[in-house]
């Protein structure tokens, strides 16, 4: 759950309505975890609070954004959340991986935030084995989206504007039948699972994806 | 520039993350077997005598995590006139397996915990079994769940490998076992040793009770003692010893001499038999 880092009196926590949050999906080469970081630091974003749950291995250590002396023996933890109101964004940081059968809590501890704070879109960083790519994915760009429905509308022009390729589907059941297509990002860790949950249609979802 | 605390997974744990197992859905059996060993997983804290009427009001926790922080609390701080066992931990997982029983040897694998008499808001807590990952919330919501968190102060002390420890400094000039710390945002007194600098982390139990503490605005300090030693150690016991000197330490600290004496039982209890003659 979230928990504001300033509470109490007439503090009634931030307030994220209308905000996008972008977080990391913990994936091979880290590489969403490592945008995040790369986000936080550039905007200089300003810790707002900590996602607290116990579906996370736990670790600790000093602020990895330091700019100075004072600021660099600020406590992080393994998840935080930090805010820049002027761009509307919130954004997620997961420094270390699921413990084992906790990936659906984690999910649906995580929607029902977003659901509760009201954001209007998540935007998922994520990563996928490159060496699982076929002889058509070995050629282009390594990026790839991923739309829910109602964002495809709002944004799905846009991505063709970028030329910007979807995450293709491959075969259920390969050398048998080419019919049935599904999601297979392999070392995507929850990418698969958040856009495969019937819930995440009421708040559009974005992921992007790089094979590494 | 951001510098990132690198991977946080243990070698084993990378090479098969089960993905596709997580996404899928359970069936009942899958449900029944996970609900088992979930129950036979539980964390289970018992407290005795006037420690079993909750909330405990406590000013000040100390908390030894591993068997060398255990062996320094042992040496130099408990002793069985001053404290009196109040609690015990126990549990089970692939690594170790604790019992209520609160007579122990320094090599066995137990969580205890102990109260000053003199002042029984004084608590402090001797872990030297593995608190597997999916067991230390439990740890944490279990033990300080039973505590009253208005005025409370922690202490933890841990260790772990040097090998761990990055820096670019030359491991030449790096002398083993030494100290770090890592304190809350509300810890105001100063600490004892060097902060630990980035991009070194600290993992397991010690970091889910200080986490725990950050999130819930709890003072807290984490002294991590860096060993290349992995058994019971007198030198990396020993390492703890500018904590005598703290303000939560000072007035627990034992006589000298007894101290000696219970680090000498340390040092018979850690030799190791490899003769091999007929």
């Amino acid at each position: 759950m979230f928990i504001p880092c300033h509470r109490g009196g007439d503090s009634a926590g931030p307030d994220f309505q209308g905000f996008t949050l972008l977080m990391p999906a913990v994936s091979v080469g880290n590489v969403g975890q490592l945008a995040i970081d790369l986000v936080v630091s550039t905007l200089d974003m300003t810790k707002v609070g900590y996602f607290y749950t116990d579906c996370l291995v736990p670790m600790v250590g000093n602020n990895p954004y330091a700019t100075a002396e004072e600021n660099s023996t600020e406590l992080s933890i393994n998840a935080e959340v930090y805010s820049l109101p002027s761009k509307k964004l919130v954004v997620l940081q997961i420094r270390s991986p699921f413990i084992k059968n906790k990936y659906r809590p984690f999910c649906e501890t995580l929607l029902s935030w977003v659901k509760s704070s009201k954001c209007a879109r998540v935007v998922l960083l994520s990563s996928s084995h490159a060496y699982q790519r076929d002889d058509e994915q070995l050629l282009g760009t390594p990026l790839r989206y991923l739309l829910t429905p109602d964002l495809e509308k709002a944004v799905g022009g846009r991505m063709k504007e970028l030329n910007w390729k979807e995450m293709e589907k491959v075969a259920a059941y390969p050398g048998i039948s080419d019919t049935d297509k599904v999601l297979h990002i392999p070392g995507g860790g929850i990418t698969k699972l958040l856009f495969t949950e019937r819930v995440i249609e009421e708040c559009g979802l974005e992921g992007i994806l790089k094979m590494p | 520039m951001a510098t990132f605390f690198g991977e946080v997974v243990v070698a084993p744990s990378r090479a098969g993350l089960d993905e596709e197992e997580e996404a899928r859905e359970e069936t009942p059996e899958d449900r029944e077997i996970r609900r088992e060993i979930e129950k036979k997983r539980e964390v289970d804290v018992l407290w005795t005598g006037s420690c079993a009427q909750q909330p405990l009001v406590c000013s000040r926790f100390i908390v030894a995590i591993g068997r060398n922080a255990a062996a320094f609390l042992s040496s130099f701080i408990l002793d069985s006139v001053c404290w009196e066992v109040v609690g015990v931990v126990k549990l089970w997982n692939e690594w170790c397996r604790t019992s209520s029983t609160t007579n122990v040897l320094p090599t066995d694998s137990f969580c205890l915990f102990y109260r000053l008499i003199s002042d029984p808001t004084v608590l402090l807590c001797q872990c030297s079994c593995y608190v597997a990952e999916d067991q230390q919330f439990q740890w944490l919501e279990k033990v300080f769940g039973s505590m009253q968190k208005k005025g409370l102060q922690v202490t933890i002390l841990s260790t772990c490998p040097v090998a761990d420890y990055k820096t670019q400094e030359s491991t030449l000039t790096l002398v083993s076992p030494f100290l770090k710390a890592l304190k809350t945002k509300e810890f105001q007194e100063p600490v004892c040793c060097p902060l630990l600098e980035q991009p070194n982390i600290v993992r397991d139990l010690p970091a889910a009770v200080l986490s725990y503490c950050q999130v819930w605005q709890i003072p807290a300090v984490l002294y991590q003692c860096y060993t290349d030693v992995i058994k019971l150690d007198t030198v990396t016991i020993e390492a703890f010893k500018p904590l005598l000197s703290s303000k939560v330490l000072k007035s627990l600290a034992k006589d000298a001499s007894e101290s000696t004496k219970v680090l000498k039982k340390f040092l018979t209890t850690s030799e190791t038999h490899n003769n091999i003659y007929i």
